[in-house]
C-alpha cells in the first residue's frame, strides 16, 4: 500500500434531531480498496458525503495527501482528486457515453464541437481503464452496470486519485460484479485509492484490502480483510446491547390466517415470496436496504403493476389489481414515505383521517356527511393521542410522530384487518417512537394483523412476534421472537444466493426455522 | 464483446431513437400530400405547393426556435404574441422614426432577443417555472405591442415598400424569400443544436439538469441562451409576418405559440425534455400547414379543420408514448 491519500479524524455531523456522525474516522492509502461497512444509518454515506463536499462537517479534520483541507462543495472535492459515484447515477440518458464523460469539457474546432476527437478521447480512456464500452452508445440504452462504468470513466477522466463507490454492486448481476471488480483491481494496481461502501459482506473478502466498520455514526475499527472473518465483522457492526423490552407475545398464537401470499414474483426485487400472517400477530420483516421488503408489500397491495403469484385473504384466493382492491379486501399499506404517499399534507387532520374511507361518510350523491366525519376524526385524535390544536389543523404543521399517527388514524377509520407498516418510525424522535410501538401492540391485541418492515434491528427484535428476513428479493429465513438475535438476522440478511450455494463457510450455519 | 455491444446499441438507437418518430412524421407528411393530391383535384399543383411552403414560413421559424426550449424541458408560450411585439418594434424604427429598413429588421431581431432574455432570466435566475414565466410574457409582449403602437397597425407600404418587395419577392423557383429565410434559419438552428456546445447543453439540461450542473456546466447561463435563441427566431418570424401583410399588427400572434409547439411535438420533440430535432420540427410544421391547406382546398369548413389538427397532435404524441412504453 502506498502513501496516505485521505485522513479523516474526529468528524462530527448533525442534522436536525439526528447525530449522523460522532467522532468518525477514516483513512485511505494509494493502491488499496478500503471497504466501509455498517448497518443502515451507520453513517457510511454521510461520512463520504462530508469528504466530497456534499455535506459540511460540524467538526473534525480532513487531510488529503497530508495537507489539511477544506471541502466546501463538490467542485472543491473534484479539484482535490476526490470522486464519488452515488447509488443514484448522475448521467444524461439522452447523450452518448462520450458526451456524458466529457460534458463541460468538450473538445472543439473553433465554435463547433469536435465529435471525432471526443469519441477518440473516450475510447482511449476506456483502453487505459480496461473498460469495454462503446463511446457512441446512448447512455439510456445501457444496462445499469455499463452506466456505472461511464461514471467511473468520467470520474477518472478528471484525474481523481480517490474513487468512492457507494453501494456499487447493489443493482448488478453476478457477472457484472465480476467485471466491476476486475476494473476495481486494475485501478488499484494503477495506484488509485478506492473506497467501497457495501452492505454485502461476503464481497468484501473478494475485493477489499482493509475494512472499516461504523456503527451509529461512530468509528468502530479498521481491520485487514484477510485476517478477519465475516462473523467478526457482523459482530462489530451490530455490537449494540440496548435491549429495551421483549415483544409482547400473544397468549394464543394459533389464530386464523388472515393473509397468505404464495409464490409472489415481481421483477428482480420480489422472488418467490411466500408467507402467512395471522390475526393478532406482529410480523417483522427485516433486511438491508434494497432487499425487496418494500417491493414485496407494494406488490401485495398492488401499488405498482401487480406481479405474479397468489394472494389469499382469510383462506380465499383474491385478485388485487390496484390499491382500491387491496383496501376492499381489508389490507392497508402505510408507506415509509408518509409525506409523499400517506398524507395530503396541505389538508387538515379531519380530511386526512377519513380519506381512505370517504365512501362511509358520503351519501350516494357524493355529499359528505361532515358531522359524522368530524366525530370520527375527533374520536381518533383522542384515542391515538394525536397532538394537534384541532382537527382543522393542516397536517404539514404537525410533528413527524403525529403525522404518522394521522396516517394510522386514516387506516383505523378504514377498519382494515391487515395493516402493513413500512418503516413506521423513520424520522420520528424517540419519545414518539415508543407511542407508535404502543399503538402497534394495541392493534395486535385488538385482533388486527400487523406487518412491520423495519431496518432497525432493535426495533424488529422488540416488536415482532415472528420475523421474516429478506435478501435480494428472497425470504432467506424466518425466526421466532425467541430465537431471533441481531447476529442471526444479519447473517440471513446478507445471505446471497451464490454464496449460500458456493461457499458455506462464509455464512455460519444456523438452525433456522425456515418456512 | 466490444463490437457486439456497439452493434446492438446502434440497432437499438435506430429502432427507438427520435429518428423513428421523425420517419413517422415524414411518412405521415408524404401520405398526407399523396392523399390530398388524389382526392382534391386542385391540390396537386405547383402553385399550391408553393402556397404550403409560404404558409409554413412563420410557424416553421417559431417552431424551430421553441424546439430548443422544449428540449431543455422548458416551454415558451410568449413566442406567438412576441411576433406582435417584434413587428411593432420594426414598424416604430423603420416607419415611425423613418430609419433605414435594415435598422428596422435589426430592431425586430433585437426586440425578440430581449423578450428571450427576460424569459431566460425569469426562468434561470428567478426560478419561475417556464410555463408561468412565458405565460406572463405572452401578455406582457401583447400589451407592449399595443401600447407602443397605440393599438393601430403600422403600415410599411408607403415609407418602406422594400420590406414586402424583398421578402415576398420570388427570385428562386417562384418561391418567396420568406421561405428561404425559414430554411436558412432552420439550417443555423440545426448547426447550433447539433454542432455546438449550446446544443449539447440544451440536450444535457433536458436529459438531467442536476447531473449537468454537477458536471460543472453553468446551467443558468445556457438556459438563458436557449431562450434568447428562441427570441431571435420570434424576431425572424415577426419579420416574415410583417412582410406578408406589409404591416405590423399589434394584436396578432395569440395562439401561434400552440401551432409552433404542436409542430415540434409532431416532429418528435419530447415535452419531457432531452429529445428533439430541427428536421423533425420542420416536418411537423409542414404537416400542419399541409393539413390546413389540403382541408381548405377540399372545402372542409374551418371548424372541422381545428378538430382534425387537434386529433393529429393527440395521435402523434400518443404514438410517441406507445413507442416509449415499448422501449422500456
Amino acid at each position: 500500500m502506498g502513501e496516505l491519500l485521505v485522513e479523516m479524524t474526529g468528524i462530527s455531523k448533525s442534522f436536525p434531531g439526528v447525530h449522523a456522525l460522532d467522532d468518525a474516522r477514516f483513512e485511505l492509502r494509494a493502491g488499496e480498496v478500503h471497504a466501509l461497512v455498517g448497518e443502515n444509518g451507520a453513517g457510511k454515506s454521510t461520512l463520504m458525503k462530508v469528504l466530497t463536499g456534499i455535506y459540511k462537517r460540524d467538526a473534525g479534520s480532513i487531510k488529503v495527501k497530508g495537507v489539511e483541507v477544506d471541502v466546501p462543495n463538490p467542485k472543491a472535492a473534484q479539484d482535490l482528486g476526490l470522486a464519488i459515484i452515488h447509488q443514484e447515477l448522475n448521467l444524461m440518458g439522452h447523450l452518448t457515453v462520450a458526451q456524458n464523460i466529457f460534458i463541460g469539457r468538450e473538445p472543439r474546432h473553433g465554435p463547433l464541437l469536435d465529435e471525432k476527437a471526443l469519441n477518440r478521447k473516450a475510447a482511449q480512456l476506456f483502453e487505459e481503464l480496461h473498460i469495454n464500452l462503446d463511446a457512441t452508445a446512448k447512455v439510456a440504452n445501457l444496462a445499469v452496470a455499463q452506466q456505472q462504468m461511464v461514471e467511473i470513466a468520467k470520474a477518472l477522466s478528471l484525474n481523481s486519485d480517490v474513487l468512492i463507490m457507494d453501494e456499487p454492486t447493489a443493482a448488478l448481476t453476478e457477472t457484472e460484479i465480476d467485471e466491476l471488480f476486475r476494473i476495481t483491481r486494475h485501478l488499484r494496481e494503477r495506484g488509485h485509492g478506492i473506497v467501497h461502501i457495501s452492505h454485502r459482506l461476503e464481497e468484501l473478502k473478494r475485493i477489499s484490502d482493509r475494512v472499516t466498520v461504523m456503527r451509529d455514526g461512530r468509528y468502530i475499527d479498521t481491520v485487514p480483510t484477510a485476517d478477519t472473518t465475516i462473523g467478526q465483522i457482523i459482530s462489530m457492526m451490530v455490537g449494540r446491547t440496548i435491549f429495551e423490552a421483549a415483544p409482547e407475545i400473544p397468549e394464543n398464537p394459533d389464530q386464523e390466517v388472515v393473509l397468505e401470499v404464495r409464490h409472489l414474483n415481481r421483477g428482480r426485487q420480489v422472488r418467490d415470496v411466500s408467507f402467512q400472517l395471522r390475526r393478532g400477530e406482529i410480523l417483522g420483516v427485516a433486511g438491508l436496504v434494497g432487499a425487496g421488503r418494500t417491493e414485496v408489500m407494494r406488490a401485495v397491495f398492488a401499488a405498482d403493476k401487480p406481479g405474479s403469484g397468489q394472494i389469499l385473504v382469510k383462506g380465499t384466493p383474491v385478485v388485487i389489481r390496484n390499491p382500491g382492491d387491496a383496501v376492499s379486501h381489508g389490507i392497508a399499506y402505510l408507506s415509509e414515505d408518509r409525506k409523499r404517499y400517506g398524507l395530503a399534507l396541505g389538508m387538515d387532520v379531519e380530511v386526512n383521517t377519513v380519506l381512505a374511507s370517504f365512501g362511509r361518510f358520503t351519501n350516494r350523491f357524493g355529499w359528505v356527511h361532515s358531522k359524522a366525519a368530524r366525530a370520527a376524526a375527533l374520536q381518533l385524535v383522542e384515542t391515538l393521542a394525536i397532538k394537534t390544536p384541532g382537527i382543522g389543523q393542516r397536517v404539514k404543521n404537525l410533528s413527524g410522530g403525529n403525522q404518522q399517527k394521522v396516517v394510522i388514524a386514516k387506516w383505523l377509520t378504514a377498519d382494515t384487518d391487515v395493516l402493513i407498516f413500512d418503516e413506521p418510525t423513520r424520522g420520528i424522535d424517540v419519545g414518539a417512537k415508543s407511542e407508535i410501538y404502543k399503538l402497534l401492540n394495541d392493534l395486535a391485541r385488538r385482533g388486527k394483523a400487523v406487518i412491520m418492515i423495519s431496518s432497525e434491528l432493535p426495533e424488529i427484535l422488540r416488536m415482532s412476534h415472528r420475523i421474516l428476513v429478506m435478501c435480494e428479493g428472497r425470504i432467506t429465513g424466518e425466526l421466532s421472537a425467541a430465537e431471533a438475535t441481531q447476529e442471526r438476522i444479519m447473517t440471513l440478511a446478507t445471505q446471497r444466493e451464490s454464496v449460500a450455494a458456493a461457499s458455506p463457510e462464509t455464512t455460519p450455519a444456523l438452525s433456522v426455522g425456515a418456512n | 464483446m466490444q463490437t457486439t455491444m456497439a452493434s446492438t446499441s446502434r440497432i437499438r438507437s435506430l429502432a427507438s431513437g427520435e429518428s423513428l418518430q421523425r420517419l413517422l412524421a415524414l411518412g405521415a407528411l408524404v401520405i398526407l400530400l399523396l392523399f390530398f393530391s388524389v382526392i382534391a383535384p386542385n391540390f396537386a399543383s405547383l402553385e399550391n405547393y408553393r402556397n404550403i411552403l409560404t404558409a409554413t414560413a412563420s410557424n416553421g421559424l417559431l417552431a424551430t426556435g421553441v424546439t430548443f426550449a422544449i428540449i431543455t424541458g422548458g416551454i415558451d408560450l410568449s413566442i406567438g404574441t412576441g411576433t406582435a411585439f417584434t413587428s411593432v418594434a420594426m414598424g416604430i424604427v423603420a416607419v415611425n422614426w423613418g430609419l433605414p429598413l435594415p435598422l428596422g429588421l435589426l430592431a425586430g431581431l433585437a426586440s425578440g432577443g430581449l423578450v428571450g432574455l427576460v424569459n431566460g432570466l425569469l426562468i434561470a435566475k428567478a426560478k419561475l417555472p417556464p410555463f408561468i414565466a412565458t405565460l406572463g410574457m405572452l401578455y406582457v409582449t401583447l400589451g407592449m405591442a399595443q401600447v407602443l403602437s397605440d393599438v393601430h397597425p403600422i403600415y410599411f407600404t408607403d415609407p418602406q415598400p422594400a420590406l414586402q418587395d424583398f421578402f415576398m419577392g420570388k427570385p428562386i423557383a417562384g418561391i418567396p424569400n420568406i421561405v428561404w429565410v425559414m430554411f436558412a434559419g432552420a439550417a443555423v438552428a440545426w448547426v447550433l443544436l447539433n454542432k455546438t456546445v449550446l446544443g449539447r447543453y440544451t440536450f444535457a439540461i433536458g436529459s438531467n439538469e442536476e447531473a449537468t450542473r454537477l458536471s460543472g456546466v453553468n446551467v443558468d447561463r445556457w438556459k438563458i441562451a436557449v431562450y434568447v435563441v428562441g427570441g431571435l427566431f420570434v424576431g425572424l418570424a415577426g419579420i416574415v409576418l410583417a412582410s406578408r401583410s406589409a404591416s405590423a399588427q399589434p394584436s396578432q400572434g395569440m395562439g401561434y405559440e400552440l401551432n409552433a409547439i404542436a409542430a415540434a411535438v409532431i416532429g418528435g420533440t419530447s415535452l419531457a425534455g432531452g429529445e428533439g430535432s430541427i428536421v423533425g420540427t420542420l416536418i411537423g410544421a409542414f404537416l400542419i400547414s399541409t393539413l390546413s391547406t389540403g382541408l381548405s382546398v377540399d372545402n372542409v369548413p374551418q371548424q372541422f379543420q381545428y378538430v382534425i389538427t387537434g386529433l393529429v397532435v393527440i395521435g402523434a404524441v400518443w404514438l410517441d408514448i406507445l413507442r416509449r412504453r415499448g422501449r422500456s
